[in-house]
């Protein structure tokens, strides 16, 4: 144990109240850091699965007009594409998905891409009429770039996959139709001919947009219903990293020549709406932050008022000017310490206490579901927590530490030292 | 006198001379000239009394020695090195290294126990192992009566224990020069005569110089010189 830190112990332990105050501060600093980034972001990570989990990270959509004088530049083959400028033209649909999935499967970042053939339609069943939209997919590609299948509530995809005219149904369009699983109902496309579904599954997704228009039909049955014998209207792609989805949607647009747009894109007001979340919780967070580190300041300020003499006779011995900055520094690594480390616990056990609190009125639905506080738990939490406290602290302690440090001896004995 | 076996140097070296020190305290209006060409030299193995009436400035010329203070004119040389107005490094390791300071006022860190506040200074120093500091320890204080309140915290011990912790410490790491304010003062006559008693000898076997005031004119005329002062500067 080095003699610094000896006194600095010895300083502090003799000054409990004071210590247990700016312990206190940084304890509830840290736990509510982690707490308020474990829920905005827990709640943002459920909403960015489940958009993912429906839509799929990537979709392909609108072939860009080939051919056209805005896609030559001078490095030759190297273009990227700005779709937003005027002069791209886009066209609707992908006409010819197969080449297009042949070179998506040689890329290694995209787990799979599903062929979806999408329509608005009539939909009615015995009791009522209404409006919907057909989503005509290949059943196993879909599920492996979408989470439908854990969405079933009623019915199954097996027995979707087996029964020819089959319908998969979202549960607010099923209850606003008043059917249930196994009902038939009659879906056409503007004055065209009705064709008939049975009802194989119903789902939740938690996105009521979703719920509430979407009927998943086999890709040849959406065909037959939508008049559309070739083509589809998007293909939906999941990537191994679904974070990237904006670098790979810019690569693919390079490849493939068609517009391809990241969910980070799609999704862009949600997401938003989660950042100002996330401020304005940041905010509260560096208030108390802050709070902890006035708090260390005045602990230590008091200290060193009241050690000056102490100071002095350490000087008187030899200690160096260094010496005093850090007895002053070791009590707030200290109290940072055991402040960040209790604050940790602190933050983790409330976190768990949050994650299982049920969510008022039997929970939360629209753009996802839950009946709980989501919460999420990462490790870069309480890292940026801690690390939030030691700048707070070091910058609050190294003030009062200074000032120890240029206190002459001589003006401390003397009683003139300010 | 007797030749001392541990010795560095041989006895009666002068190791500090301050020459023409002057010093003002206090600012603007209340400025004053404290001390007025004060001129002094300490010697190895040498009792030094300064002695003088209160607000002489006996406290004001010990911190300058102890180059705790600057001087505002004069020089001060510990050991044939100019020490005043040197940079607070410099000042720092010869007070380590070459001062022991006994405090007229407080004396001890009383969050401390008295064996700790003797071990603080060579802890500093690092000169010993952590055992053989425990036994020197254990013994200075011994020597000044306190062998059996050595785990007492600053704040369990009385005045002249204090004082006496104080005086241990000073000693602990074999200073060449030791300057104590008033040792004695808060000391009843057996312990004042204990204290005393214990820094002649240790000036002699160790060939150290020790600086002291005191109003004790007894003790005064106990020491090998005395120095009265007045007003500033020695008569
Ligand atoms: N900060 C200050 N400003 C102005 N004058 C001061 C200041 N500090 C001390 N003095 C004066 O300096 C003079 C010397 O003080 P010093 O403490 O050296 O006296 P002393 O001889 O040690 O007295 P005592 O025997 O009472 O301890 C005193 O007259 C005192 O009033
Ligand atoms: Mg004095």
């Amino acid at each position: 144990m080095s003699p610094n830190f000896r006194i600095a112990f010895r300083f502090l332990t003799a000054k409990k109240r004071a210590m247990v105050m700016s312990l206190t501060c940084i304890v509830l600093g840290v736990g509510l850091f982690v707490v308020t980034q474990a829920t905005t972001t827990g709640f943002q990570a459920l909403f960015i699965e489940t958009i993912i989990g429906a839509d799929g990270a990537v979709l392909i959509q609108d072939k860009i007009q080939a051919g056209h004088t805005s896609f030559e530049t001078e490095h030759g083959s190297g273009v990227n594409i700005d779709t937003t400028q005027d002069n791209v033209k886009l066209q609707a649909g992908i006409e010819e998905p197969a080449p297009l999935l042949r070179a998506l499967a040689r890329n290694s970042a995209v787990l799979g891409a599903s062929p979806v053939l999408k329509g608005s339609v009539d939909i009615a069943s015995a009791a009522r009429s209404d409006t919907g939209r057909v989503y005509g997919i290949n059943i196993e590609e879909h599920l492996k770039v979408s989470n439908l299948g854990s969405k079933i509530v009623e019915g199954s995809v097996d027995d979707f996959r087996t029964r020819p005219a089959g319908a998969m149904i979202g549960r607010e369009l099923a209850d606003r139709l008043l059917i249930g699983l196994n009902d038939f109902i009659q879906v056409s496309q503007s004055g065209g001919p009705p064709q008939r579904f049975k009802v194989m599954a119903i789902f939740i997704t938690g996105i009521s947009a979703l719920d509430r228009e979407r009927i998943y039909l086999s890709l040849s049955d959406a065909a037959s219903v939508l008049h559309r014998p070739t083509g589809v209207s998007y293909l939906q792609l999941q990537l191994a990293d679904a974070s990237r989805a904006p670098v790979e949607s810019d690569r693919i647009v390079d490849e493939v020549r068609y517009n391809a747009q990241p969910w980070q894109e799609r999704e862009k007001s949600w997401l938003s709406a989660f950042g100002a979340l996330q401020v304005s919780s940041a905010i509260t967070v560096l208030v108390f932050t802050l709070i902890a580190g006035v708090a260390m300041f005045n602990t230590l300020a008091m200290i060193v008022i009241e050690k000056t003499k102490d100071i002095a006779i350490l000087r008187s011995m030899g200690y160096e000017r260094s010496d005093v900055t850090r007895i002053f520094l070791w009590q707030a690594v200290i109290v940072l310490s055991i402040g960040a480390a209790v604050g940790c616990l602190f933050g983790a056990a409330a976190t768990y206490g949050i994650s299982k609190m049920p969510l008022g009125n039997g929970g939360i639905s629209g753009i996802f579901s839950a009946k709980y506080y989501v919460v999420a738990w990462s490790a870069w939490h309480y890292v940026e927590a801690v690390s939030t406290a030691v700048v707070m602290v070091m910058i609050a302690s190294i003030i009062p530490a200074r000032r120890a440090a240029r206190l002459e001896p001589g003006d401390i004995v003397r009683g003139t030292a300010q | 006198m007797k030749a001392a076996a541990a010795s560095p140097a041989p006895l009666g070296d002068v190791v500090l001379r301050c020459s023409g020190l002057h010093r003002y305290l206090g600012r603007d209006e209340g400025r004053v000239h404290v001390l007025k060409g004060v001129s002094f030299e300490a010697r190895r193995g040498q009792v030094e009394a300064i002695v003088g009436p209160s607000g002489c400035g006996k406290s004001t010329l010990l911190y300058l020695l102890g180059l705790l203070d600057q001087p505002d004119a004069g020089e001060i040389a510990i050991d044939g090195q100019v020490m005043s107005n040197t940079d607070d490094a410099a000042r720092t390791a010869a007070r380590g290294r070459h001062i022991g300071f006994v405090f007229q006022f407080h004396f001890l860190m009383l969050e401390f126990s008295a064996l700790e506040n003797v071990m603080m200074p060579m802890r500093k120093l690092g000169r010993l192992p952590e055992p053989e500091m425990r036994e020197r320890a254990h013994g200075l204080l011994a020597s000044v009566g306190l062998g059996e309140k050595t785990h007492r915290l600053g704040t369990q011990l009385s005045g002249g224990e204090q004082q006496r912790v104080a005086v241990a410490r000073a000693l602990s790491n074999q200073p060449t020069i030791i300057l104590a304010d008033e040792p004695t003062g808060n000391l009843d006559a057996r312990n004042s005569t204990m204290v005393f008693d214990l820094l002649p000898r240790l000036a002699k076997d160790n060939g150290q110089a020790v600086v002291l005031v005191t109003h004790n004119p007894e003790i005064a005329s106990r020491c090998d010189a005395t120095r009265p002062m007045r007003d500033g500067v020695f008569i």
